[in-house]
């Protein structure tokens, strides 16, 4: 039986604001398992993102609860490595000082903090990088030093919030398959919220299916595909792929 | 860049880097062309009684002036003085006006309160306040460095706070996923972000100082240029005048380089490429 890492139970939000308020989120109950890639697919704007700042702890829920590890979320959690939409990386520090971001917020910079960054940066390709500045290096590098800041503080889950929506498509497909590899590579779980179908069949082991605003869940699909090697790449090409697309596809109800 | 070897320049480039270079001097000479030909007129006119040097002064006696003041031991105390309280109502307006910007991004209720306020206070002429800076004070460079900090501060803090409420709000919630404090927000991004708007403070400030000095001397002192120009007016001695406005501008000048020079020691290394 695989061990139980997140356990989202009876989760509800609605936004105050002078002009009324927002129902964004409604009883929405979900699990995830250890070593588990789980997508949360919804159409824009349906709360998605909020159920994400919610599990990271950015975000106090209306109603229900978020377990981690058993222990309640309070706030921003060490256990929890959050990647926005673009990477964010700060164009005033190198990428080695770029990647040591949060161990320096966390007060956790030392010794043997820098040499598991340095690590990082050896393993994935970005060592001789380590002193250039972000506009000096491409788009997809970009994401890999994002992802490896995001892994430096060594989080046991990781959410990815629309990670790779700000890219162009064929970049987009690339840097899936590189973020894909290294987060399998580190065993990590993740929960990702993304609006693209594909991007979600193609990397999960799990797709969560949310309606419109107030997000609610639709439905919960296990994604199996018959492959030796998974990669998000192959995942799109498998003969499983189109079922999938067009089972979510028609939950989703999209009008235009 | 640099630590590559250049390969021979092709025709083409050698022709365009030759044409850069030809307009960069032309740029140049054409200044000083244009700098000398208004001394040499301004001189030949008034030694041709064209124009009357008495009204105008001219080259060769404002150099005169310049001789004798510095004979007398005047001329570098009357330019300590004002560029000591320029300096001073520089200083302090960028301090104080940067630290109230901190304060005022810090807590938006007490932003919010003191806005209506600050924007009174921004439309007001500073220079009204010149009279009642002088009976709260009393006469003397104190009256005169509040004046140029009246002037500055508020342009500052206004320039300031807008700077660091444009940070990136993404920015700032990524800071936040890692856990930051408001303290940690603001080091790690409002701050490096922003450091472009507050240098841009400086530099608005400098011209800003000067002008509040310069006042503040014309209303109450005993040395400084202001009060060279403003007793040279009334003893019609246009060439004090004019020597002293001068001095003035150059002075002005070396003290905006100072800040640019300041600026490029903060950015170097920054954003190389970027901004190309």
């Amino acid at each position: 039986m695989a061990e139980e890492l997140v356990d989202v139970r009876n989760l509800g939000m609605k936004y105050q604001s002078p002009n009324g308020e927002i129902d964004a989120v409604r009883d929405v109950s979900f699990t995830v398992n250890k070593g588990e890639f789980v997508s949360l697919v919804g159409p824009s704007g349906c709360g998605k993102s909020t159920i994400l700042s919610i599990i990271s702890g950015l975000l106090k829920p209306t109603s229900g609860s978020v377990r981690i590890g058993g222990e309640w979320v309070r706030g921003t959690s060490r256990k929890v490595g959050y990647m926005l939409q673009k990477d964010h990386l700060f164009d005033w520090r190198t990428i080695y000082q770029n990647v040591l971001l949060g161990l320096e917020v966390r007060g956790t910079l030392n010794r043997e903090s820098r040499e598991r960054v340095l690590g990082l940066l050896k393993t994935y390709g970005l060592y001789d990088f380590k002193d250039k500045y972000p506009n000096q290096l491409s788009g997809g590098m970009r994401q890999r030093a994002a992802l490896i800041r995001t892994l430096a503080v060594n989080p046991d889950i990781l959410l990815l919030d629309e990670a790779f929506s700000a890219l162009d498509y064929q970049m987009r497909i690339a840097v899936t398959d590189d973020i894909y590899g290294i987060i399998k590579s580190e065993q990590k779980t993740v929960i990702l919220v993304t609006h693209d179908i594909s991007e979600s069949i193609s990397m999960s082991d799990r797709v969560i299916v949310l309606s419109k605003r107030p997000a609610t869940v639709t439905a919960i699909h296990d994604i199996k595909f018959n492959l030796e090697k998974r990669t998000p790449l192959a995942c799109r090409e498998a003969q499983e792929f189109p079922g999938y697309f067009n089972t979510i596809w028609k939950e989703l109800d999209v009008h235009v | 860049m640099s630590d590559k070897q250049e390969p021979a320049l092709s025709r083409e480039r050698a022709e365009y880097l030759r044409k850069v270079k030809i307009r960069k001097y032309s740029i140049f000479a054409t200044r000083i062309l244009i700098l000398v030909a208004v001394f040499a007129v301004w001189e030949i006119t008034a030694n041709l009684k064209l124009v009357d040097p008495f009204i105008t002064s001219q080259p060769s006696r404002i150099i005169r002036t310049l001789v004798n003041l510095y004979r007398e031991g005047d001329l570098f105390r009357h330019i300590g003085v004002t560029c000591l309280e320029t300096v001073a109502g520089f200083l302090m307006g960028t301090i104080l006006g940067t630290g109230i910007a901190i304060l005022l991004w810090w807590s938006d209720f007490i932003s919010r309160v003191l806005e209506p306020y600050l924007v009174v206070l921004n439309s007001l002429p500073k220079i009204a306040l010149g009279p009642i800076f002088i009976i709260w004070i009393g006469p003397g460079p104190s009256a005169i460095i509040v004046m140029a900090l009246a002037i500055s501060l508020i342009v500052t803090i206004l320039e300031v706070l807008n700077g660091f409420l444009s940070a990136d709000p993404e920015k700032i919630r990524l800071v936040q996923t890692f856990g930051a404090n408001r303290l940690q927000v603001f080091t790690k991004v409002v701050l490096p972000a922003n450091i472009s708007s507050v240098i841009n403070a400086l530099k608005i400030n400098v011209g800003l100082s000067w002008v509040g000095v310069i006042v503040g001397e014309f209303l109450v002192s005993r040395a400084g240029l202001g009060y060279l120009i403003v007793y040279g007016g009334q003893v019609f001695q246009l060439d004090l005048v004019m020597t002293s406005v001068i001095i003035l501008a150059v002075a002005a000048a070396l003290m905006y380089q100072g800040v640019v020079w300041i600026e490029k020691k903060l950015t170097k290394n920054r954003q190389i490429y970027g901004q190309l």
